[in-house]
């Protein structure tokens, strides 16, 4: 099985949905000659030509609008934010637009649109390249939203996010891109949307995160198993909608939970997660809910150190992961 | 060899200083990690100061009396090269087998803090939260532990079926604890060990207030007639009989007789089920100075007036001498209590669980009452009921109540016969 990074996971997904089906086209800033900014859709331009991946203006609420449009006229649109950072003059046509398009017309639209958008810290991106965006589209039902935390599950996870036949929004952690590497195999699969992984089983105590904090988790995961702590890890995944079954499992099992991410804290995803698990677990419990997060600042800061401050690394996982051992 | 420095250790929180009472070491002496060296009293706490390390005592610098601020030196011990160095934890843990650490360096603010899970798999399993070590912050006991005994129970539950019956004598025990260590023995005060048959009581009472839903009613009967009917017979009765035919005598039969027509109020309670019984065999309450007893009349439907005397002047006879025996006190299906010979007029019976029901048999006073809108001095009694509302409802102990006063009005010479 060929291993590949996390970036080379997202361009092989897209160019083998491409060629699969023809509606498949991608829009956005600098997809095309140039092939990204963070190069997801090299070779593409060349393969499939300026017809199929298009270059657009700086204009985020253009490049989902025109998606849109095309998606519900029978398209499978790929757009991509350059940042998530930058999504935001998007709002507007992803929540009022794609998420209620179906419900509002009564099933006689659709709208399978696949909204790319690398996001997270930890790069010295500072403040409109370092933000996790997913809390704000995160109570929009019509919309799903995934973010994948390993080469693996983002093949699987964007061929499917393409072929849902309504809106998803793909978030990428712009640091995996280069830094995570794993096993994927060649061939065609699917995984499915809405559903969490186990990946790690241990029964000490339970973490559940997504996105690049899984990482974060195992590293920290295997120092602990050293000195006998046995970790159980809970990938969400999808993010929105949550899969409440894998949560309640995971929380039961060993009645200690830590949440972790790396967006700021209050009215974060894992807030939800949280008030999941209270409502279904309380006689499971054995310590208080606990969540690792961001500080409630407006911006991850330029600062080395500050950065530093406020991202979420390894070294507080373990910490975290300790104490709620311990407690 | 190396010297260390002892200092004053923090002997609580906000702890600032201590005074030292007592040296407990001199200089010569050859201590262990956690040993004594020094009494200390502190404005919240008298403490002994351990060692903290195993070496001999080289100089005391704070003399007895002297006030050391917490870090101040308190004396000098010299140790072993690698004793001083050591952090290794595995030597002291084998001091800590030998020789018990010292209480005060065990954390256990957290013991009586429960989880929800610790609570659920207790109340699910009557485990005995106060028998469980903790292994968690503070002592606190995690979900780990408890799922820990459960896995080690169920090897041992296969072998011995005893032991859920332990469990559940532990069960009342932790009921009855914290009233106990909530009351303080004051200087003066008597402190009586509550043992045998009263602390068999306490657990029957407890059990029957907690588990039964008692309700209660009370008739009154005119036993004017009765109550002629026996003070003509009791002299003569007396000689030939050689005991007192004793008016509760006469009540216990009418129970009897009402029971056979009520069988309801003949029931145990048994969970999932009601168990209506065949026979009739009545319970009463037999005091002694300290100690009560219920011994049993069997049969009672099948027994004169006189066999209920006689029976009823046997038990307590033994019950008195203490010579009342398991087979005796077996049996019951229905409970009369004659608190009547204590004078009381009205009193609310705790039922003698599982019997479905409990009667008071009151005082006989004499009272003026109204009889065909004349008064009349008749002897009146109080009978009370105490039901399970679980087995009786309101209109059977009623009718039962009625039932009984019917029997007691109208027993009189031309009648009832006592043979």
């Amino acid at each position: 099985m060929p291993v590949m990074s996390y970036i080379q996971a997202v361009n092989t997904a897209l160019k083998e949905e491409m060629q699969r089906d023809e509606k498949v086209f991608i829009l956005g800033e600098d997809v095309g000659r140039k092939g990204g900014v963070f190069k997801a859709t090299e070779g593409l331009f060349e393969e499939f030509g300026d017809q199929r991946v298009m270059d657009t203006p700086l204009a985020e609420s253009a490049i989902a609008g025109v998606g849109i449009g095309a998606a519900m006229y029978g398209m499978r649109p790929v757009a991509e934010m350059q940042f998530a950072d930058f999504i935001m003059p998007a709002v507007n046509q992803i929540i009022s637009e794609a998420a209620k398009i179906r419900y509002r017309s009564n099933n006689d639209w659709d709208c399978p649109i696949t909204i790319r958008a690398p996001y997270g810290g930890g790069v010295h991106g500072a403040l409109y390249h370092s933000q996790s965006v997913e809390a704000i589209f995160a109570n929009q039902p019509g919309l799903k939203i995934v973010m994948p935390s390993t080469p693996y599950d983002v093949k699987g996870l964007l061929k499917a996010a393409i072929r849902d036949n309504d809106p998803v929004l793909f978030f990428e952690h712009k640091r995996a891109y280069r830094l995570l590497k794993g096993e994927v195999p060649d061939e065609d699969y699917v995984l499915p949307i809405g559903k969490a992984d186990v990946k790690r089983e241990g029964t000490d105590i339970t973490v559940i995160t997504y996105g690049l904090c899984v990482h974060f988790a195992l590293q920290a995961a295997e120092k602990l198993a050293e000195e006998g702590i046995d970790v159980h890890i809970l990938d969400l995944r999808t993010v929105y909608p949550l899969d409440k079954e894998a949560i309640i499992e995971a929380a039961k099992k060993t009645g200690k939970v830590l949440l972790v991410t790396e967006d700021t804290k209050e009215g974060s995803v894992l807030s939800e997660v949280a008030a999941i698990i209270s409502e279904h677990c309380l006689f499971d419990l054995d310590a208080p809910i606990q969540r690792l997060a961001g500080p409630d600042i407006p911006a991850m800061p330029f600062a080395p150190t500050m950065e530093k401050f406020f991202m979420v690394n390894p070294d507080k996982v373990e910490k975290a992961m300790r104490e709620l051992a311990e407690f | 060899m190396a010297i260390e420095k002892i200092t004053m250790p923090q002997l609580g929180e906000s702890v600032t200083e201590g005074t030292i009472n007592t040296w407990l070491v001199k200089p010569g002496d050859h201590v262990n990690k956690y040993d004594p060296i020094a009494e200390v009293m502190t404005d919240k706490v008298n403490a002994e100061v351990p060692s903290s390390f195993t070496g001999t005592i080289t100089e005391l610098i704070a003399d007895e009396g002297d006030t050391l601020a917490v870090g101040d030196l308190m004396c000098n011990i010299k140790v072993e090269e690698n004793e001083a160095k050591e952090t290794n934890p595995v030597k002291p843990a084998q001091n800590d087998a030998t020789q018990a650490p010292p209480k005060e360096q065990a954390d256990t603010s957290m013991k009586n803090r429960y989880s929800p899970a610790v609570l659920r798999l207790a109340q699910e399993n009557d485990i005995d939260l106060n028998d469980v070590t903790g292994t968690g912050k503070g002592g606190r006991i995690t979900r780990k532990d408890i799922e820990k005994i459960l896995q080690e129970g169920k090897q041992t539950k296969a072998k011995t079926e005893a032991a859920p019956v332990k469990q559940k004598d532990v069960a009342t025990a932790q009921q009855e604890k914290p009233s106990e260590s909530a009351v303080k023995t004051l200087t003066g005060d008597i402190e009586i060990p509550v043992t045998g048959v009263r602390k068999a009581i306490a657990q029957n009472m407890v059990r029957s207030k907690s588990e039964i839903p008692h309700a209660w009613m009370t008739v009154e009967a005119d036993v004017t007639d009765l109550v002629a009917y026996r003070d003509k017979l009791k002299n003569d009765f007396k000689q030939k009989e050689g005991f007192n035919l004793t008016y509760f005598a006469f009540f216990v039969k009418a129970v009897a007789q009402a029971l056979k027509k009520y069988p309801q109020l003949n029931s145990m309670w048994a969970g999932d089920k009601i168990i209506q019984k065949k026979e009739i065999n009545i319970s009463i309450a037999v005091a002694n100075e300290n100690e009560l007893f219920v011994p049993v009349i069997k049969h009672a439907d099948d027994k004169s007036i006189k066999g209920i005397a006689k029976e009823i002047h046997a038990l307590a006879d033994k019950a008195r001498n203490g010579k009342l025996t398991a087979d005796d006190m077996q049996g019951g299906t229905f409970t009369v209590n004659n608190t009547g010979s204590f004078g009381s007029i009205h009193s609310m019976g705790v039922i003698n669980s599982p019997q479905a029901a409990i009667l008071q048999v009151e005082s006989i006073v004499k009272r003026p009452m109204i009889i065909n809108n004349m008064f009349a001095a008749r002897d009146m009694v109080n009978l009370s009921l105490s039901l399970d509302h679980r087995i009786l409802d309101g209109l059977i102990c009623g009718r039962f109540l009625q039932y009984v006063k019917e029997l007691l009005e109208t027993t009189n010479e031309s009648s009832t016969n006592i043979y």
